[in-house]
C-alpha cells in the first residue's frame, strides 16, 4: 500500500484497570482500522506493562516501597470507581467473563500481536523505580520527544 | 449471497468483532466477499463504519434472530 497510514496515539497515565481497558480497546480498534498505533505509558500507566511475577533487581529503600505498593501487572490493577478494596475488580472480571469481554492482560497481548507500539516513559520509570527487567518484553523506551513526533502527525490523540 | 470466507464472531464483545474481521479480511483477495456473523449490539454500527473507513464495500446486511450478518466485499 502506498497511501499514508493514519496514526492513533494514546497516553496511558492512569493505573486503573477500567481506564487502561478503555485505552487498550481503543488501541486495538484503531489497529483494526489500519492505523499506526502507539500507547505511551507514563506514571501509573507503567504498571500495565509490569510483569506479574517478582523480578529480582537492585533497588533502594523507597524504590522497594513503591514496587510493593504498586500493582504488579495489568491484572492486579484496581478500579477507578467502586474498587471496594479489591472486591470491585473481582466482580467486574466476573461480569466481563459473562459478557465475553476481553480481560486487560489479553488486550495488551492482542495489542502486541497487532504490532501496536508500546512505549514506556523512561523519566517516570526512574521516578517510580521501575527497571526494564520488570516490564514486558518487546516494548520501546522513550521520552516526550518521541511521543510528540508521533502525536504531531496523529489523527487521534488521547490522554487517559 | 455467495461468500469466499465466513467469519463467526457470535458472542464476542467489542473490540473483537472488528479485530477479527480485519484479520479475516487480510486473508482474502480484493474483490472477494467476507461474510461476518456477530451478536454484539454495537457491531451493526461498528462494522458499517469500519467497512466504509477501510475502503471496503458493505454489499448486504441482515438481522436474523438477534444475529447480525454482513457481506463485505474487499476493496
Amino acid at each position: 500500500m502506498t497511501e499514508h497510514k493514519k496514526k492513533t496515539n494514546i497516553i496511558l497515565f492512569s493505573g486503573d484497570y477500567d481506564k487502561a481497558m478503555a485505552a487498550y480497546i481503543i488501541a486495538n480498534g484503531a489497529a483494526a482500522y489500519d492505523h499506526e498505533v502507539t500507547v505511551f505509558h507514563t506514571f501509573w500507566g507503567l504498571n500495565a506493562l509490569r510483569k506479574d511475577g517478582f523480578v529480582p533487581v537492585k533497588k533502594g529503600f523507597l524504590e522497594k516501597m513503591f514496587a510493593k505498593m504498586m500493582p504488579r501487572g495489568a491484572d492486579k490493577m484496581g478500579l477507578s470507581n467502586m474498587n471496594f478494596a479489591g472486591m470491585g475488580p473481582k466482580m467486574i472480571k466476573h461480569i466481563m467473563k459473562k459478557h465475553n469481554a476481553v480481560p486487560l492482560p489479553q488486550l495488551i497481548e492482542m495489542a502486541q500481536e497487532q504490532d501496536i507500539k508500546l512505549v514506556a516513559c523512561t523519566m517516570t520509570m526512574d521516578l517510580l523505580g521501575l527497571q526494564k527487567e520488570e516490564l514486558l518484553d518487546d516494548i520501546i523506551y522513550a521520552g516526550v520527544a518521541a511521543y510528540l513526533a508521533d502525536a504531531e502527525e496523529g489523527n487521534v490523540n488521547l490522554f487517559i | 449471497m455467495k461468500a469466499n470466507k465466513v467469519l463467526d464472531v457470535n458472542g464476542l464483545a467489542c473490540p473483537m468483532p472488528i479485530v477479527k474481521t480485519k484479520k479475516a479480511m487480510n486473508e482474502i483477495e480484493t474483490g472477494q466477499v467476507l461474510k461476518v456473523r456477530a451478536t454484539d449490539k454495537g457491531a451493526k454500527n461498528d462494522l458499517a463504519a469500519w467497512t466504509k473507513s477501510s475502503g471496503h464495500e458493505l454489499l448486504d446486511f441482515k438481522e436474523e434472530n438477534g444475529v447480525f450478518i454482513f457481506w463485505i466485499k474487499k476493496g
